[in-house]
């Protein structure tokens, strides 16, 4: 046994020169790619003299740094990373390997959630005594606002794309309509928030089931593009019917959320007079946090219910095969449209939420861009992975805000950097990475649904994601 | 019931543009019986299934199911009139296939299958792919989610015995120990007998079978004959099945359908169409001439 593994040991060592000869071609075949993309991009620089002409300027330094920097990048993972130093270090296959080790990813998904919420409730809390008071917090707990609201508007596109494996890309007109239901209803009829929420979310579902209609017939492609096309109807039915929607301009003044009845202001039947707090502004705030934190429970928990009732996992299984679902009886139109209606109920309540908190609401908050950000949202995290879009709702949203705060990096970059202004490369860099890194998400692995021994973890290889 | 007539294929015709994959086909399928449907490649034995399951609608022709014995099919032409996919005739029912969606066809005909390439819902567990089968029935306790999301115990009561019947069937087809991988985790054999307990789950009185022993090997082949004899004797469901193997079909079934590039060319029982020179020659791709030469060596060696 001694000598047998021994044996194996030489022949691993002779084939490390072997290894560092192939990994050093290889590199240098990328840094002679990176010196042929330099040559146009970088080498020369345009430079305008003081007389305004331009001239060349050359910049063979920095050239020659970038083709260096990327042959020893490439040589280093290579061969610390490279296939063949995997294939050193672990002889099994790499699929076997994620086949059987699915338990770790299995806790954080049964305890990433509880963690999460317990994080969301001390938040506002933690923050206030960060910040030493509760106005200085302000800007934290409205940042905290916005995450919750894409990580709602995220777990209610999930169950549509994620679950249900539809491609929705107009998933923003369902926000929408529930942003200027409650700004309609409120502005013109009084009604309250509270009566307005629920009648805004069923709005919402009854335009996801007419949407859905017409389009379950497509597939794949042409669902995604006639998705597209409902979230730009929308806008521009908000846009062109002023009557209604009052255009362009938007709906301004629309009435705060009270608590229960009681408004936030410092009248004598106002909240803080009710509670005898001295008056503050901040506790609308915190009074808006903890309702999206609730409206975004409230969507996590019906939706993990529903993937546990026989409907949700009619829409897995619709996900998995069409086919195999309409030769078991299940009526496929009729399980999309559900799909639908929910992933829109949730989009809605979240509009209502977006409409009361901001007091003004236009055509402007609802472009395809916002579609794009939920989609993202989801994809990152992995489809249909609840941690997993609370964790790239909180990367998507507050990641570019957080980089408002690398002042320090002035010190090295000069006085004029502007580190926000980098937000989209650096947000393309991070899809890219991520696409290559964990192209099915962060979270890509399943949770059964139910198990008659042991809930074992489903790797991504096997889960489809859809077509239709 | 059993012995009695259970469906009854019409004239069936299906046109593809100008390919006539069926041409006028008439059978009839007892109940009780595990009739076989055989053919050279491409001889349409597929779309047959296709029509009668739903996938397809027919060019023409008309495909009848018996609910409650053959007595129904004195409905047939009065249905058949009326406009009307399903006529209840005193105990029984009579069902118009071709005139069904499909998932119609398995909810209220209950006509289940399988399909030549294998279907299964691989990203979820093989009980959860036994339990989507039992879906209809499921979705009807849960009060269409409504009840299921507040929790109530009629539902949790309902899903329990859903999770029974496939630990039975878990059981039948040897898979327990598995129950809790993914289904595209299995080997292929296993797949083939997941699929066909899911089908089973959805409590057909038809069950058609495609190709159901292909790519299996000899024993599990033997597994597969042993599973269908179970199903034919032990449950209420009789069995429609394309098979190549002729061993296979040899073994088991009570009545052979012989098609050829889309003509009924043989029908009878196994002994008969094994004997019959239609079946040998297009089984073996010769002329009219030759089959009886082919026939004299067949016998020479039986
Ligand atoms: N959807 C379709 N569109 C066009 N032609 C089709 C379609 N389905 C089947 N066909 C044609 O009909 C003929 C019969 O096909 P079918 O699949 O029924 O054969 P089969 O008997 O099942 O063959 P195999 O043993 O190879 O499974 C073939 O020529 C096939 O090309
Ligand atoms: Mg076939």
């Amino acid at each position: 046994m001694a000598v047998l593994s021994q044996s194996t040991a030489a022949g691993a060592e002779a084939r490390v020169p072997d290894r560092f000869v192939s990994a050093s071609k290889d590199a240098g075949f990328a840094a002679l790619v990176t010196l042929g993309l330099c040559v146009p991009l970088v080498t020369l620089r345009t430079d305008s003299e003081e007389g305004g002409e331009l001239i060349l300027v050359p910049r063979l330094g920095l050239t020659a740094a970038l083709c260096l920097a990327i042959f020893f990048a490439r040589l280093g993972y290579l061969l610390l990373w490279g296939k063949e130093a995997r294939a050193a270090r672990q002889p099994t296959s790499r699929k076997e390997a994620i086949k059987t080790v699915a338990t770790p990813r299995h806790s954080l998904t049964t305890i990433g959630l509880p963690i999460a919420l317990g994080f969301a409730i001390a938040y506002p809390l933690l923050v206030t005594v960060i910040n030493g008071g509760l106005s200085e917090a302000r800007y934290w707990i409205d940042l905290g606002i916005l995450v919750l609201t894409y990580v709602m508007l995220g777990w209610g596109l999930n169950i549509v794309v994620g679950l249900a494996g539809l491609l929705d890309l107009g998933y923003v007109a369902f926000y929408a309509i529930g942003a200027y239901s409650y700004a309609i209803l409120s502005t013109t009829f009084h009604i309250s928030f509270w009566v307005c929420l629920p009648i805004a979310g069923m709005l919402a579902a009854t335009w996801g089931v007419l949407l859905g209609f017409p389009v379950l017939r497509l597939r794949g492609d042409y669902l995604a593009i006639v998705t597209l096309a409902f979230g730009e109807i929308i806008r521009l039915v908000l846009i062109n019917w002023v009557p209604v929607t009052n255009g362009g301009a938007g709906i301004a003044s629309i009435p705060r959320a009270s608590f229960f009845g009681l408004p936030f202001n410092d009248d004598d039947d106002g909240f803080a007079a009710f509670f005898h707090l001295e008056f503050s502004p901040m506790h609308r705030i915190v009074f808006l946090f903890y309702l999206i934190l609730a409206l975004a429970t409230l969507t996590s928990i019906v939706t993990t219910r529903l993937r546990r009732l026989p409907v949700g996992r009619a829409w897995e299984a619709l996900r998995e095969d069409e086919i195999a679902c309409r030769s078991l009886g299940i009526n496929t139109t009729t399980t999309k449209l559900s799909a639908f209606a929910t992933g829109a109920l949730f989009g809605g309540l979240a509009g209502s939420f977006f409409a009361v908190r901001q007091g003004f609401v236009s055509p402007e908050s609802f472009n395809f861009l916002e579609s794009a950000i939920i989609l993202a949202i989801v994809v990152l995290g992995g489809m249909g992975s609840q941690i997993g879009v609370v964790i790239a709702a909180a990367v998507m949203i507050a990641g570019p805000e957080m980089l408002r705060n690398l002042g320090f990096l002035k010190a090295i970059f000069g006085e004029n950097f502007d580190p926000s202004e980098y937000r989209l490369l650096i947000f393309g860099l991070a899809m890219v990475v991520m696409m290559i890194w964990r192209p099915r998400g962060l979270v890509s692995t399943r949770e059964p649904t139910v198990f008659l021994k042991e809930r074992k973890s489903i790797s991504s290889d096997l889960v489809k994601e859809g077509h239709g | 019931m059993r012995g009695e007539t259970l469906l009854r294929v019409e004239h069936l015709t299906m046109r593809f543009g100008g390919l006539v994959a069926v041409n006028d086909l008439s059978f009839t399928a007892k109940a009780g019986d595990i009739t076989a449907l055989i053919g050279p490649n491409g001889a349409g034995k597929t779309t047959v299934f296709n029509c009668i399951t739903g996938f397809y609608k027919p060019s023409e022709g008309r495909v009848a199911l018996a609910h409650g014995g053959e007595a129904a099919f004195a409905a047939i032409e009065e249905a058949t009139e009326k406009g009307a996919r399903t006529l209840s005739v005193g105990d029984g029912a009579i069902h118009l296939l071709e005139r069904m969606p499909d998932y119609i066809v398995t909810q209220h005909a209950r006509v289940a299958r399988t399909f030549q390439n294998i279907r299964l819902f691989s990203g979820m567990t093989v009980l959860e792919n036994l339990l989507v089968a039992q879906h209809n029935p499921l979705m009807l306790a849960s009060g269409y989610s409504v009840l299921g999301i507040l929790g109530l115990s009629s539902y949790t009561t309902r899903q329990r015995e859903a999770v029974e019947l496939a630990k039975a069937w878990l059981e039948r087809i040897g898979l327990t120990e598995r129950a809790d991988d993914p289904a595209g985790d299995l080997p292929y054999g296993a797949q083939r007998r997941l699929e066909i307990a899911r089908a089973m789950c959805t409590k057909p009185i038809l069950l058609c079978l495609d190709e159901p022993a292909a790519g299996l090997n000899p024993r599990e082949s033997l597994e597969l004959n042993t599973l269908l004899r179970d199903i034919r004797d032990r449950d209420e469901t009789s069995l429609l099945l394309i098979e190549h193997d002729m061993t296979v079909v040899m073994e088991i079934s009570d009545h052979v359908v012989v098609l050829d590039y889309g003509v009924k060319i043989a029908d009878g029982s196994p002994e008969q169409v094994k004997n019959d020179p239609k079946v040998i020659g297009a089984y073996l791709g010769v002329e009219d001439e030759e089959v009886a030469a082919v026939e004299a060596e067949v016998e020479g060696r039986a």
